[in-house]
């Protein structure tokens, strides 16, 4: 394989994991604890939605994101032709 | 009909003669399996057996309590906890298990080109590793000290003995098969019990819906009731942000940072096939882990209602509860149990034979106390660590739920003692003895400096578990806070930044380390002997940033000293880059070996 396309690849993995961390840090610190305020208008079962993201939400968006990558990954070690044979 | 002891005698039993039975049937032939089990293990497997390892007394015992009594501010567990999964299978595990060597350790030495920056990573990994088992020590004292009926310090001597003749039984291939029967276990016995109360008090089964369902009883969100009864009590209310905002992000990034830097659950995926089931395994493992961390947030907010109901049985605003209920009737038996291991204690201060319990502290309460004749909070030690242990028991729930929670509470301090004592034994006689100090060491005394290893270590934990630095979880947030300031940096900038060369890295861990450690120790005394601290976490020596949340900051430093060094000194030489190269692309991975 040629340097240049395991760049590709390479830079290909870094946006995902970028964008990826984004929203780790946008449901954790963001909507669980720094953006709790803004969000508190919205009513969650005797509380707001900032305390159902710290204690509920934050958790199954990390599951989703983790199996999105993993997902994403593979097909794209597979576009690359990096994936282990 | 039997008593409670038996039937915690025979629960408890039982589990452990399923495990060791494992742990004899797969028990550790050569040193390759002994440390990462032959690479054979499927991704659902090694996922259950990460949760199992990961979740420790800390996860289990420990921290529904500490949600309990604070409420909203302690959610930092929750996402930290979990969080650090996301940055584990993004950032390092595939990355790691294409590199295809044991321990973490081996990877630094080898991406850094050198043996000083091996022996700093083993020096980190003992570190972080040992406080961590600290903290499984005091979860496994509690556990112990409940289930055998006996004193706190008594159970944790069992409980030592126990860790150390199940964790020298077995290697890594052992120990796999026999986590997965111990995530079977406590899964069940922290879910069980919670259905059974979420069903109580809120009609919902599941127990993360219920958190946010209609309380039964009144007809009010359970929250807001929680809320409620808490204020009336002088209490801080359970779902508002009470503590500093500052502190609560850097709690929560260093323990996500520090799950991704801990030796134990980064050689899991060692042990994968394949560096694709790499990513999928820490899927797997959040899968299994987040049964617990959905549930464990009902169970701390329903069991502060229950407790607070018990204490108040005629409502906040009647009588308290009277010695003579707490001594006959059977919904009380458990204050009396616990009352044995000295982690609860009442006093009928006032004398008015009834025990009221409120925040005496609070300013709001004086009126109120000073009319009724109450001389401050008569419920006088309540120890969070035994809040999951003691919630079926609160809830009333049978005896068999009973049993199985001592049972499950003993699976997670032990799978996860075993699992760390695992990676301090591999640490020192893999990458101290056998990388640095004695190459030619035979594979037999390998296995035997490994086996010493272990000896000492749980007997440095135990002898500092007897007066921890604080509750189960607290303790293991410290050693989370030293593996995110020296190993996790030191990984990531490993794999993502082919500048990074073996001085920098070395310097990095060097400052990471030493700052968190000694932050730490002003904190909580020098080498966590009580009396030696000159802060207090009440009152930080920086800003709001306690000791526990001071790991995020080491993490920085650890950076920002690599890259500094790393810039006025001699460049990576090429070969290294070509194996960072090869380190980010999964194909040529080593094949997995069959077993």
């Amino acid at each position: 394989m040629s340097e240049e396309q395991s760049n590709d690849y390479w830079k290909a993995n870094l946006r995902l994991i970028q964008w990826s961390l984004v929203i780790w840090a946008l449901v954790s610190f963001g909507f669980g604890i720094l953006l709790r305020p803004l969000l508190s208008g919205i009513k969650v079962g005797g509380t707001d939605l900032g305390f159902w993201f710290a204690q509920q939400g934050s958790i199954l968006v990390f599951l989703a994101l983790i199996f999105f990558y993993a997902w994403r990954m593979n097909k794209l070690d597979r576009q690359h032709g990096v994936d282990e044979q | 009909m039997m008593d409670q002891f038996t039937i915690n005698l025979l629960f408890v039993g039982a589990s452990f003669a399923l495990y060791i039975g494992i742990a004899i049937w797969a028990r550790a032939g050569t040193t390759s399996e002994f440390y990462a089990a032959g690479r054979g293990i499927h991704p659902v497997t090694n996922g259950m057996a990460t949760a199992a390892d990961w979740m420790s007394a800390a996860s289990f015992i420990s921290m529904a309590g500490l949600i309990a009594f604070v409420g909203y501010d302690n959610s930092t567990y929750l996402m930290g906890w979990t969080g650090g999964y996301v940055l584990l299978a993004l950032l390092l595990a595939p990355y790691l298990r294409k590199f295809g060597k044991y321990t973490v350790s081996e990877f630094i030495g080898d991406r850094f080109y050198s043996p000083t920056a091996r022996l700093v990573a083993v020096i980190c990994l003992i570190v972080a590793s040992v406080t961590y088992v600290i903290g499984q020590m005091t979860g496994v004292g509690v556990a112990f000290g409940r289930f055998l009926e006996v004193s706190n310090t008594t159970g944790l001597l069992i409980g030592a003995a126990v860790v150390f003749a199940y964790a020298v039984f077995g290697g890594m291939k052992g120990v796999t098969y026999t986590q997965v029967a111990q995530y079977v276990v406590l899964i069940l016995a922290y879910t069980i019990p919670a259905v059974f109360i979420s069903l109580q008090l809120t009609g919902n089964p599941i127990p993360g819906l219920g958190l946010f369902g209609d309380h039964t009883a009144s007809g009010e969100p359970l929250l807001a009731k929680l809320d409620q009864i808490v204020r009336d009590l002088g209490f801080a209310e359970y779902t508002v942000h009470h503590g500093d905002t500052f502190n609560m992000v850097l709690f929560t990034l260093s323990l996500m940072i520090g799950t991704a830097g801990l030796p134990h659950v980064i050689m899991r995926f060692f042990t994968v096939p394949k560096v694709s089931d790499a990513r999928w395994s820490a899927g797997w493992a959040l899968v299994f882990i987040a049964l617990l961390y959905l549930t464990a947030p009902a169970v701390g907010a329903m069991a502060r209602l229950n407790i607070t109901d018990l204490m108040w049985p005629n409502g906040t605003d009647g009588q308290a509860v009277s010695l003579e209920q707490i001594e006959n009737e059977p919904q009380y038996d458990w204050m009396a149990t616990w009352q044995k291991t000295g982690l609860l204690g009442w006093e009928d201060k006032n004398g008015d034979g009834r025990i009221q319990y409120y925040n005496d502290a609070s300013p709001a309460m004086e009126e109120k106390a000073a009319a009724n004749g109450w001389a401050g909070n008569e419920l006088t030690n309540f120890n969070r660590d035994i809040l999951v242990l003691a919630n079926p028991e609160i809830a009333n729930l049978p005896g068999w739920v009973v049993g199985l929670v001592a049972a499950g509470g003993l699976a997670a301090a032990l799978s996860t003692a075993a699992g760390l004592l695992l990676a301090i034994s591999s640490a020192v006689s893999h990458d101290l003895i056998k990388g640095a100090i004695n190459p030619s060491i035979s594979e037999r005394g390998e296995l035997l400096s490994a086996r010493i290893a272990m000896a000492v270590a749980i007997a440095v934990a135990t002898y500092l578990g007897l007066n921890p630095p604080g509750f189960a979880a607290q303790t293991v947030a410290l050693a989370f806070g030293l593996a995110a300031a020296s190993i996790f940096p030191a990984l990531m900038m490993g794999i993502f930044s082919t500048k990074i060369n073996n001085h920098g890295a070395v310097a990095g861990m060097v400052a990471g380390l030493l700052v968190t450690v000694v932050y730490i120790f002003l904190h909580k005394g020098w080498f966590f002997i009580p009396g030696t601290a000159s802060f207090d976490d009440a009152d930080p020596l920086l800003f709001t940033v306690k000791s526990t949340s001071f790991g995020a900051i080491g993490a920085a430093i650890n950076f920002a000293v690599a890259y500094l060094v790393a810039g006025m000194t001699k460049e990576t030489p090429q070969e290294i880059k070509e194996l960072v190269r090869s380190v980010r692309i999964p194909r040529g991975a080593a094949a997995a070996q069959s077993h």
